[in-house]
């Protein structure tokens, strides 16, 4: 028994230890261990509500699991230990036990609940991108613009992920976490994202940016995001709602510019897609 | 297995019949327990090689060895197995078992009813299973069959349908059953507080089968009209609402959790203090604590689905009522260390198999804990790290519990002792084994990797290697259960009828092993005053 209390604890201490040397965000596989702070404002409350919980059950487990231990190894029968039986019953005890994690979920619920109310609050937003969620697809359109476009797998991960490819995947740049267009917004901006789905249900999840949302069929979910002006760079996540066949198979990959990068881009985006439309309208008048 | 003696003194139906009308018509809870208990058995091995085929294709990061749809019906069907097949019908044989026994009943009081919630099983998996094999494949969209995505199904979709209206048409009559041989056949004297904790939390399981078992049938038969009969419940092209189905399915979702996990109490609860060799600790506010996760399992469902979009005030309501499921789970765990200190321990196969369930499901609680906080929910929701949690309290939970629980009366079923050094083999490679499977997944989830992919990006390559290893040794560690058994039912040594000198309870009062019929005579004032030393 002693070596299930040596292995539970070395475990528990191991991951603890592991968890606080855990960078924010490594890139290979051992050192994954914790939720990413992110880069947004919500993120980082998030981040710093989970590590808040994690510590609360750190503490709990320290207690309960001590008690555990002690009473294993102080009442062993083989070591001549005589059973008090006695023993049944403590009121005192009981209401200690139940008052005290009352009170501690009341501590921890207070913070959740602010946290809460913030990721709520979508006022002042500046940009507004609909999400629409396909099978196995993602389209991006900029309201009041006319910008509007499909972000799908990118061709290589594509290839690579076919059954018995024989494709190392790890040859592959960014394996199944790569699409061919983007979705493009600017740091330091409030945006908003209007999310909704044509088939079946999906969710959009980016970590660093510590929200995911379901994308529903006849629902329009709300979910917002302000990424730090200074954290320009490209994000990646994925579906996390089963959807399907190739469910495993449509990242998430966000471009964050800085503001006037960005404006660049959306005039850039808006002049092609209007360069495109007088060139089909001209066609047509050709054509008739 | 039983004493002919006392069932030819019967009359002709109490009389046991032999070879296969024994089985097939028996009235008997101990035969029907049996059966209930291999039946379980089978159906853990056919959802572990599910299992098996998941993490095998997980091993490494590409596409080895099956379709990314076979996948997804290896995921939705190794729930449905696990969970139909192998937990509940489990905790139905143990109850079958254990309930006559332990109040002083000579059988449950509805034996034909008993025989038909049994036989219907087998059918219903073989219409479940049977989807394998049809056009479409095996259903793929998750055992929580969410539509749209369930509606897209092939043939399989009547199948499923009608397996899930057949496994909960038997566990609701094996819940009246329950209900009914509680309420009516305790022996004179055994009132409901001297009622062992594995009875009580019975009880308490037997309500929330009926309650929420009609749930979930009204809810795939409305997937069954939207697909056939032209409705729209949860079709939104239609005018219905999909994120209904996930509010019904989830009424019934969580209190089935603790269906799976309230009789683990109750094993628990009489494991401990028998090896502790000292009664257990704060008997009524373990009663008390079961009826109140009872009660809160009916007003916590919206939990498993915060990222549906909704008011404020609902994900503020859902929080707390999650968080306060704690409290009562704290009481037990507080109760369970207090019983104890100052007792004398032991640590034979049963009490390890407790132990760890101490251990390892308090691990799944912290998680628990954390995944009720609806703004870390945002990440954790479908991710492997709610993989892990479930996994914690259904494996090391549920599952040890039902192994303990067979390692502990074992012995007052067939009546020879099994082989204890084997047992502790089984219980060592279990408990390493089960936390190299699961506890890296605890990193995978939280780093960002949702549950349900058939392949994944490479940097979760090393945990899911670790993850994957952990899985064929828990795997092929557990070949070691049907072995000890039958080795154990063929020969062994004479069991005492209280093999464990620790043990009370009117089931150990019985001779080993236990005659065909439980209590033809209601035990004595005494005897009950003395089993129910708990």
């Amino acid at each position: 028994m002693i070596r299930t209390m040596k292995k539970t604890g070395t475990a528990f201490a191991a991951s603890v230890l592991a968890l606080l040397a855990a960078p924010a965000h490594a890139d290979s596989g051992w050192s994954l261990l914790n939720m990413p702070v992110g880069v947004t404002e919500l993120s980082k409350k998030i981040y710093g509500l989970h590590m808040m919980i994690f510590w609360w059950c750190v503490a709990i487990g320290i207690f309960v699991f001590g008690w555990m231990i002690w009473a294993i190894v102080s009442f062993r029968k083989s070591k001549g230990a005589v059973a008090n039986t006695a023993m049944v019953h403590s009121t005192k005890a009981e209401i200690i036990w139940t008052l005290i994690p009352v009170a501690i979920l009341v501590a921890m619920s207070v913070p959740s609940a602010r946290v809460l109310i913030d990721i709520e609050d979508a006022r002042n937003t500046e940009l507004t991108v609909r999400v629409t969620a396909y099978q196995w697809k993602w389209q991006y359109q900029y309201l009041g613009t006319d910008v509007s476009y499909f972000s799908t797998l990118a061709r290589e991960s594509n290839t690579a992920r076919q059954l018995q490819s024989g494709i190392d995947p790890t040859s592959v740049p960014n394996y199944l976490l790569d699409v061919d267009q983007p979705l493009v917004v600017p740091a330091g901006v409030k945006v908003r994202l209007l999310i909704t789905a044509q088939d079946v249900i999906h969710a959009w999840w980016v970590p660093d940016f510590g929200m995911k949302k379901d994308a529903i069929p006849g629902f329009v979910n709300e979910m917002w995001f302000k990424v730090d002006a200074d954290k320009t760079g490209r994000y990646r996540g994925q579906c996390a709602e089963l959807c399907g066949r190739d469910h495993g198979f449509m990242p998430i990959v966000v471009d964050v510019m800085s503001k006037d990068d960005f404006a660049a881009w959306l005039a850039a985006r808006e002049a092609a897609v209007k360069q495109a439309a007088a060139a089909a309208t001209a066609t047509t008048r050709t054509i008739s | 297995m039983a004493t002919h003696a006392q069932a030819a003194s019967h009359d002709a139906h109490d009389h046991k019949p032999h070879g296969w009308r024994r089985w097939v018509f028996s009235t008997n809870h101990k035969d029907i327990g049996t059966m209930y208990l291999v039946f379980s058995c089978v159906m853990f091995f056919v959802g572990g090689t599910m299992a098996l085929i998941i993490r095998a294709e997980l091993f490494q990061p590409g596409l080895q060895f099956v379709d990314p749809q076979f996948f997804n019906s290896m995921t939705a069907m190794h729930a449905l197995v696990m969970i139909f097949g192998a937990i509940m019908p489990g905790w139905v044989g143990l109850a079958n078992w254990l309930i006559p026994m332990q109040i002083g009943a000579p059988d449950m009081a509805l034996p034909r009813l008993n025989n038909l919630s049994f036989w219907i099983l087998p059918f219903a998996f073989v219409l479940l299973l049977g989807t394998l094999f049809v056009p479409g494949g095996a259903p793929a969209g998750g055992w929580t069959m969410y539509p749209p995505l369930a509606l897209q199904a092939g043939d399989s979709f009547p199948m499923m349908i009608f397996a899930i209206h057949l496994m909960g048409i038997s566990s609701i009559l094996g819940a009246i059953n329950v209900v009914v041989t509680v309420m009516n056949m305790r022996a004179p004297g055994m009132n409901l507080l001297k009622m062992p904790l594995f009875v009580w939390t019975w009880l308490i399981t037997a309500y929330l089968l009926v309650a929420v078992m009609p749930v979930l049938a009204g809810a795939v038969t409305m997937l069954l009209t939207d697909h056939f009969f032209g409705t729209s419940f949860f079709t939104a092209s239609g005018g219905g609402d999909p994120v209904m189905y996930q509010h019904i399915f989830w009424f019934f979702g969580h209190p089935e959790v603790y269906i799976m996990i309230l009789p683990a109490f109750g094993v628990v609860s009489e494991i401990i203090p028998t090896f502790s060799r000292k009664p257990l600790f704060g008997y009524e506010s373990m009663v008390y604590a079961t009826a109140a996760i009872g009660f809160l399992s009916f007003i916590v469902w919206a939990h498993h689905m915060f990222t549906v979009g909704m008011p404020l005030a609902g994900q503020l309501f859902f929080m707390l009522a999650t968080m306060l499921i704690s409290v009562p789970t704290g009481v037990k765990i507080f109760n369970w260390c207090a019983t104890m200190t100052r007792g004398s321990l032991s640590f034979e196969p049963p009490m390890l198999f407790a132990l760890a369930f101490l251990f390892l499901f308090t691990i799944g609680g912290f998680s628990g804990l954390m995944l009720a906080i609806v703004p870390a929910d945002f990440q954790y929701q479908d991710s492997y790290f709610v993989v892990a949690h479930f996994h914690y309290v259904l494996v090391p939970g549920s599952l040890f519990a039902i192994m303990g629980a067979v390692y502990y009366w074992l012995p007052k079923w067939v009546g020879h002792m099994y082989d204890m050094k084997l047992a502790k083999l089984h219980f060592w490679l279990s408990a390493i084994f089960v936390n190299v499977l699961f506890f890296p997944q605890h990193f995978l989830g939280l780093a960002g990797m949702p549950r349900r992919i058939p392949d994944y990006a490479t940097q979760f390559a090393d945990w899911n290697m670790v993850s994957s290893i952990g899985a064929f040794g828990f795997g092929f560690s557990q070949l070691l259960l049907p072995y000890i058994i039958i080795k154990c039912v063929k020969a062994g040594a004479k069991a005492a009828d209280r093999p464990w000198d620790g043990a009370h309870g009117l089931e150990w009062e019985l001779p080993s092993p236990a005659p065909f019929h439980s209590w033809e005579v209601p035990p004595s004032a005494a005897v009950i005053a003395r089993g129910a030393e708990h």
